[in-house]
């Protein structure tokens, strides 16, 4: 990397050069992903087991959810990422306000899939589909996992909000310069992209296994 | 020897002249806020091993009462329920707050960096944080056991954990799922670290094996525990809202809880052996004065078993309710662990062949750990099977199998690292004599301890009771007898490396006349691990060019 790219980057304590520490970023980043992966990847096992199991209950339980919202938070959620993946070019490209407003956008569209998550829970409760049953019905283990799963997205979902939020105020203040910095915009797109490519998993193994 | 010379000037920090750079690093502050703010690795190794003595012999004071209480067959001392908050405390520390973090965190922590010739990990916050998140973990622990513990068996098994038991089970369960994030922080430190922070010249092929070890753990630490993580997350929500999931009267199904409970925790075994097995090969090769026997083999193993010990853990379930199926494939894939493993075992004692061996306190370790490995390793192949399983299944027999394994294995180990670089950790050298006979007695302490448990199981006696038939009294007297062996062996190092750091002749950087990038840099090291630029320029284990030992120089 030439020295006028690279200059404003901070060499951190332990690299001797800027490309070694912007691999050790993009690694230790990619492996906290694969753990998150993993984490997931229990409540998804144990989808999995439900309905391997209980076929007939796990699709009656399923059919139950709202697959119409469930259907727009997926479409809004892949929108969000594509507002991010063009926050990273623009970030690369050095256009510090389009990258403010690709991530205000973005974080927008990832509160309005929680107030959507919230309606849906809402109007779930109502239809007495609800995670605490107390007694054994057929269904019970997939509607709880559903609740475990989605809270556990939002959770995540929450805390992408957050870092998109911080990270736009940074750059917007100038603290954040882009294109020397945009390591903080290329992180914080790869955990929203991460949260994102969850959903994608989650939508198909909870709404669509019904007929 | 690998050589540490200045070739080629690589770009250096700003606002460091090389005085400050020649300080060891235990002289770069005195405060206690110098250590409980600092990032550098070999600190936070300190900071580490402080904290798991702690833990080492809380978890040991609850053996020893349980050890204590089975000298009788009626019981002496404990309730029902207190023998089970004894033997829970007693597997959740030392599983959790001592096994897991034991090797890796010092040793591991302290080492990486100076074998692969980097000044730090790649994250040295990271670090620093995944030690306080330890230590919060521990705080839990401690809260749980001051409260008066829990009963479950440190398995938590469901429902009992989730609907049944009392005491503190959340606290405990919070302590183990945040002492996961200090695993994965560390896994992800020190895969990176390899990766991006070897010196020039540190190809792949010449790291140490306790570095192709620590990697193979990472990957492990890294991809299990959040595993762990999100079953505990599970069985939480199911204890405190309710929510079924593992318990049948909730719409729950328990063997969900087991399956992913082994699957974390079956590998967590060889997060624990594996970086013994590094301790080992590089305690073999030192003592042997050799090469490692196979190096391309014993660095594949590491990664063999990690790879192959994310499949097996279904036969900790062969009575639990499995298909004949799965248990016949389990027993199989368990099986086949024994064949990396015993190349190691091969390879290492390849290695001494026609070496130049000498008799030193971590050669003592190393042999102690090879033997009962070896018979822990063994065993494992007999509880593989499923007929003797059903036969010895929850008795006396699994938990010498696995007291074997991560006491005889992974303790010796940690010992054995303790003694091996102590010098380099604190520049003194300790009393041999003193670490000889301490080899000894944890090695006869550990057999009488543990093999009469052996024959317990065999003849029947369940694991978690402390009420017995009085025909099987001989062998627990015995096995008690040896426990208290092992504790004075365990107290032991304490005196006299403690007062190696008060008395002892500075140990020099090679005292061991060993080959690697660790024993090139003065003893304590630099704060920045080595006085210039490390440029390899050597294959691993170079030991025609390693200086003889200190005590034929």
């Amino acid at each position: 990397m030439s020295e006028a790219a690279s200059k404003g980057v901070t060499l951190e304590e332990p690299f001797a050069r800027r490309d070694q520490q912007r691999e050790a970023d993009f690694l230790g980043m990619y492996l906290f992903l694969a753990s998150e992966i993993m984490l997931f990847g229990g409540v998804i096992a144990l989808l999995f087991a439900d309905r391997f199991r209980h076929p007939g209950a796990a699709e009656q339980a399923a059919a139950r959810l709202n697959l119409m919202i469930g259907t727009a938070n997926t479409v809004i959620l892949l929108t969000s990422s594509l507002f991010v993946a063009l926050a990273v070019a623009a970030a690369r490209a050095g256009k510090a306000r389009a990258v403010t407003g690709w991530l205000i956008g973005a974080s927008l569209l990832g509160l309005a899939f929680l107030g959507l998550k919230g309606v849906e829970y809402a109007e779930d409760l109502a239809e007495g589909i609800r995670p605490i049953l107390g007694r054994a019905t057929p269904g019970a283990l997939f509607i709880n996992l559903y609740f475990t799963a989605t809270a556990l997205h939002a959770i995540h979902l929450t805390v992408g909000i957050g870092l998109m939020g911080w990270s736009a105020a940074r750059v917007g203040r100038g603290r954040v310069k882009v294109p020397n910095q945009s390591i903080v915009i290329e992180m914080t797109g790869l955990y929203w992209h991460f949260v994102d490519v969850v959903w994608v998993f989650l939508f198909p193994f909870l709404y669509l296994p019904r007929h | 020897m690998t050589d540490a010379v200045a070739a080629t000037p690589q770009v250096a920090h700003k606002g460091k002249d090389t005085a400050e750079e020649r300080v060891s690093y235990l002289r770069a502050g005195h405060s206690l806020t110098s250590w409980l703010t600092t990032t550098d690795h070999k600190r936070i190794a300190i900071l580490y091993l402080v904290a798991i003595t702690g833990f080492f012999f809380i978890g040991g004071a609850a053996a020893a009462l349980m050890r204590f209480e089975l000298i009788s067959p009626h019981g002496m001392v404990l309730s029902n329920e207190g023998y089970s908050r004894a033997f829970t405390m007693h597997g959740v520390i030392m599983v959790w707050f001592f096994l897991i973090p034991s090797i890796p965190n010092t040793f591991g922590n302290f080492l990486i960096p100076l074998m692969i010739g980097a000044k730090d990990l790649a994250f040295p916050r990271l670090n620093l944080a995944s030690w306080y998140i330890y230590v919060l973990g521990g705080c839990f622990t401690l809260y749980a056991l001051v409260g008066g513990g829990v009963d479950t068996g440190w398995t938590f098994y469901t429902p009992l954990s989730s609907m049944f038991a009392n005491g503190h089970v959340v606290a405990l369960i919070a302590a183990v799922f945040i002492s996961g994030f200090s695993s994965i922080l560390t896994g992800i430190n020190f895969i990176v670290t390899i990766h991006t922070l070897r010196a020039p010249g540190m190809k792949w092929t010449r790291l140490p094996i306790f570095v192709w070890s620590h990697y193979s753990t990472s990957l492990i630490l890294v991809l299990a525990t959040p595993v762990l993580a999100i079953t505990l997350v599970l069985l939480a929500a199911e204890r405190l809202f309710g929510v079924g999931v593992f318990n049948p009267a909730l719409g729950g199904d328990p063997l969900l809880f087991q399956h992913l409970f082994w699957f974390y925790s079956h590998p967590a075994v060889y997060i624990m052996v594996l970086p013994a097995m590094g301790v080992v090969s590089e305690l073999v090769c030192a003592a042997a004065h050799k090469r490692i026997f196979g190096y391309a083999f014993v660095a594949g193993a590491s990664l063999a078993i990690a790879g192959v010990g994310f499949l097996v853990w279904g036969h900790h379930m062969f009575v639990a309710g499995e298909s004949g199926l799965a248990a016949t494939i389990f027993s199989f894939l368990s099986l086949v662990v024994a064949v990396p493993s015993a190349v190691k075992v091969y390879n290492w004692t390849a290695t001494l062949y026609k070496g130049d061996i000498s008799l030193d306190p971590p050669f003592l370790f190393a042999m102690g750990f090879i033997g009962l490995f070896t018979v822990g390793g063994l065993t494992g192949l007999m509880l593989a099977m499923l007929a003797i399983d059903v036969h010895v299944h929850d008795t006396y027999f699994v938990v010498a199998h696995f007291h074997y394994i991560m006491v005889g294995g992974a303790v010796s180990a940690f010992f054995g690292a303790l003694h091996y670089w102590w010098p380099k950790i604190t520049g003194r050298m300790y009393s041999l004599t003193w670490g000889r006979i301490d080899a000894a007695l944890i090695f006869v302490g550990f057999n009488l301890t543990f093999f009469p448990q052996f024959i317990l199981g065999y003849l029947g006696m369940p694991r978690r009771y402390h009420v017995y038939d009085p025909s099987l009294q001989v062998w627990h007297v015995m096995s008690s007898a040896g426990a208290s062996i092992l504790a004075v062996a365990y107290i032991l190092p304490f005196i006299y490396l403690y007062a190696a750091l008060r008395t002892a002749k500075p140990a020099g950087p090679n005292p061991w006349g060993a080959a690697g990038l660790e024993w090139t840099t003065p003893s304590p090291p630099p704060k920045h691990n080595f006085e210039g630029p490390v440029v390899v320029t050597h294959e691993a284990y170079a030991y025609e060019n390693a200086p003889p030992p200190r005590e034929r120089q």
